[in-house]
């Protein structure tokens, strides 16, 4: 295999496996927070296990979190040289600022919450996890509006061979920006809200804890319901801004091959990109892609024979995941509502409560589906319209990044492994008796 | 001009900080298996920089970070160039950064065990492949006119590449010991304050014999030759040198932390001042060399990212002095990580 292959499955297991932990890591500090804040005004020892608890779990991920977001750093001048050559002038400085204004704060304070417990007064230290959970998702805003920009390239020009900052504040106001970051921040916080209710189901079910489980069960299905909501309304307004940036994603991600008015939407579609077709249709829905792409049924909608074979993104890949996405999304808001009807019976529900215990995966899948749909579904452009995937790799050794990639595989699957076991294990546990907090 | 020369300084600076924050805790990573001999004493050793090092670690990342926004092309070069030590460096950095979290997860020999030498190697490879690293863009690195490094990692583990890699970890084990003297008290601090007292004379060796090395490895002096207040540098650090030992003498631990502070900052600078203005200097031909006039961003993005920098570290440098002030106690069992 080539340099950019490698480097590809490099990057693409990299940010994967990192963003396992990440998004968990933005939505429970903030219900971490929320939770310590309550024992600050209330003295209420509950609230003070609960945030013991779930602060547990927070730590173990974002442990992982932190130690592989270093490395997709550096990737970028280790495999993607060319690349950082050429946008670095944009691109870097986004990186550098998210360093310097978010990630130095989130580090720094995570430190003193884990070890301040006895330095600092309740209502410092609830404010210590506040300032955790603002700094990590404003660091996740530079990030995203950095991939963004690779989305939807804005507010440079092309000068001394190479992209060069004409308009900082287009860079980073671009809708693309803002619906990309409303998005995956509403996501991870949907993330975080399944997370704390499949693991108080289980406690629930076996009616361990329950005044702690039914209050943290509760507070993450208010968090859990204004997540979906965010994440239904910016989805669909995403999927209409693709139409318009990028209509080589929107024919991939349906299996769109004839440009057409009253674009239909499959259930299921198989596609065979050699043919120029589809293997196999299911559950034609006249004039949804219209829709959902232009909100007008009856719109044009670009088809993938008509964007040059060279320009396309890899079909299958990005059409699987953009159905994983949908599929499961959909699949949470049902298990949401379900759970909101029962929320002042959940001992009363344990179909429900199982159902949630067994759903803790599924915004894992969600959300690593939609990064799928969203990098591959941007080939083979690196930088979209602007710079191929092809010409931004290293000049390096095939062996050199062959041997990174063993490496990264073997250590990633090793920490994930220790790490899931770990957490599975303290949820399992559950918080510490009474007296032992209160000591 | 003024502004790619301005980020130069900035670009020494923030390596800079990164090498006296994260070097006392790669030093009591690299420390902690020869002085903790017993499960209290590395539990102590751990507290003492646990709330610490995340923070410290970020340096790093506003260097690279950087390094990338406001030379772009260096980060390119650079790192691309430094393909295999910097991966050896990231995969160390992040088993240490899990180690610190998992090790008292399960209570189980085997377990500890090995979290215990993740410690030890995360922390000492670093502080060595740092050293190899900088001593080796001292000298000039063997890329050509495409950015493109005709070397391999063996290369890089020249003569004079080492004893840069000598020199870090004991600069850095050094700053620990002095870190590990605040912190500590009783068997342990005693046991520190021996390895310091060895640790010094030994250091002196190394760092006299690298500064006579410089002469004949690089070409370092040449800007000291042409501007000889430069040599303000070296004098400074030889004397924060010589400081460390005469507070260890007096067993004033915080000062001889902060002598030691300067000696790194002073260590790091000495290279930064021989090389200006290359930050990334090619041993092929000097025509390739990026330096900080052909390889910066525009100045548009120097401008933004100065902004940037001249608000936020300040502010990062006042949490943080903040949070050295609040952990700056003698560690005792309450301060171990509790589960």
């Amino acid at each position: 295999m080539d340099v950019v292959m490698l480097s590809r499955l490099q990057f693409a297991a990299a940010t994967m496996f990192h963003f396992l932990f990440v998004p968990l890591t933005l939505g429970l500090s903030i219900l971490v927070a929320i939770m310590e804040t309550r024992y600050a005004k209330t003295g209420d020892e509950t609230w003070l296990r609960m945030t013991k608890f779930f602060g547990k779990l927070f730590l173990i991920n974002v442990a992982l979190g932190v130690v592989t977001g270093i490395t997709l750093e550096f990737q970028f001048g280790t495999n993607w040289s060319r690349y950082s050559e050429y946008v670095g002038d944009i691109f870097g400085s986004l990186l550098a600022i998210e360093a310097t204004a978010a990630f130095f704060l989130e580090s720094t304070f995570i430190g003193i919450w884990i070890f301040g417990w006895k330095k600092l007064s309740a209502k410092a230290h609830a404010t210590v996890m506040w300032l955790v959970a603002l700094a990590g998702s404003l660091s996740s805003v530079w990030i995203l509006i950095a991939n963004a920009w690779m989305q939807n390239p804005v507010g440079y020009t092309i000068r001394n061979g190479r992209a060069e900052l004409s308009d900082f504040m287009a860079v980073v106001t671009q809708k693309y920006a803002l619906l990309e970051i409303t998005h995956t921040l509403s996501a991870a916080y949907m993330y975080s809200a399944f997370f704390v209710m499949g693991i108080s189901a289980y406690h629930l079910l076996k009616k361990q804890n329950v005044e702690l489980f039914t209050r943290a069960f509760r507070l993450a299905l208010i968090f859990g319901v204004f997540s979906a909501a965010v994440v239904a309304i910016s989805g669909d307004m995403h999927g209409v801004n693709v139409t318009e940036k990028q209509p080589a994603k929107l024919a991939a991600m349906e299996a769109h091959w004839e440009t057409t008015t009253r674009a239909p939407s499959f259930i299921l579609a198989i596609p065979d990109e050699k043919n120029e077709r589809n293997f196999i249709e299911f559950g034609r829905i006249p004039g949804l892609l219209s829709f959902l792409g232009k909100h007008d049924f009856d719109a044009e909608i670009i088809g993938l024979k008509d964007i040059p074979k060279d320009e396309r993104p890899p079909v299958l890949i990005t059409s699987l995941a953009f159905r994983t996405m949908v599929g499961s999304a959909t699949l949470m808001i049902f298990l949401t509502i379900w759970a909101f009807i029962k929320r002042n019976k959940l001992l009363e529900s344990p179909k429900m409560l199982k159902a949630m215990l067994f759903a803790i995966p599924l915004p894992l899948l969600t959300i690593e589906a939609g990064w799928v749909l969203t990098e591959v579904g941007r080939q083979p452009w690196i930088v979209y319209g602007l710079m191929k995937t092809s010409q931004a790799a290293s000049p390096v050794a095939s062996t050199q990044v062959l041997g990174s990639l063993i490496g990264f595989v073997v250590v990633y699957s090793l920490l994930g492994f220790v790490g899931f076991w770990l957490m599975i294990k303290h949820a399992k546990n559950g918080p510490e008796p009474v007296q032992e907090t209160a000591a | 001009m003024v502004l790619q020369s301005t980020w130069f300084f900035l670009w020494g600076l923030l390596w800079a900080i990164f090498f006296i924050t994260d070097g006392f805790d790669f030093g009591v990573g690299t420390l902690y298996p020869f002085l903790g001999k017993n499960d209290t004493e590395k539990r102590t050793m751990i507290a003492s920089i646990g709330p610490l090092w995340d923070g410290n670690e970020v340096w790093l990342l506003t260097a690279g970070g950087v390094t990338f926004a406001a030379f772009p092309k260096v980060y390119a070069v650079m790192f691309s160039s430094l393909y295999t030590p910097l991966m050896l460096i990231l995969f160390a950095l992040i088993i240490r950064g899990v180690s610190f979290e998992f090790r008292d997860q399960i209570v189980s020999p085997v377990w500890t065990r090995v979290w215990d030498a993740a410690i030890f190697i995360g922390s000492f490879v670093p502080a060595l492949l740092f050293g190899v690293a900088f001593a080796n863009i001292f000298m000039g690195i063997p890329f050509n006119g495409e950015g493109v490094y005709e070397g391999n990692l063996f290369t890089l583990l020249n003569p004079y590449g080492l004893a840069g890699g000598v020199l870090f970890v004991l600069l850095f084990t050094l700053h620990g010991a002095l870190w590990l003297c605040i912190r500590t008290d009783g068997d342990l601090q005693q046991r520190t304050i021996r390895t310091a007292r060895i640790l010094w004379p030994v250091l002196l060796v190394a760092a006299v014999t690298f500064l006579g090395a410089s002469w004949f490895a690089t070409s370092l002096y040449d800007n000291y030759l042409s501007q000889p207040a430069l040599f303000v540098i070296i004098a400074v650090t030889v004397a924060a040198l010589l400081a460390i030992r005469y507070f260890i003498a007096k067993e004033a631990w915080f000062k001889a932390w902060f002598a030691s502070c300067t000696t790194i900052f002073g260590a790091t600078f000495y290279g930064i001042a021989g090389l200006f203005p290359n930050l990334f200097p090619s041993s092929l031909d000097a025509a390739y060399s990026l330096s900080a006039f052909n390889a910066s961003s525009s100045p548009l993005t120097l401008k933004i990212m100065l902004g940037v920098v001249l608000v936020f570290i300040p502010l990062v440098i006042a949490y943080q002095v903040w949070a050295y002030s609040v952990f700056s106690h003698k560690v005792t069992e309450e301060d171990f990580y509790a589960h």
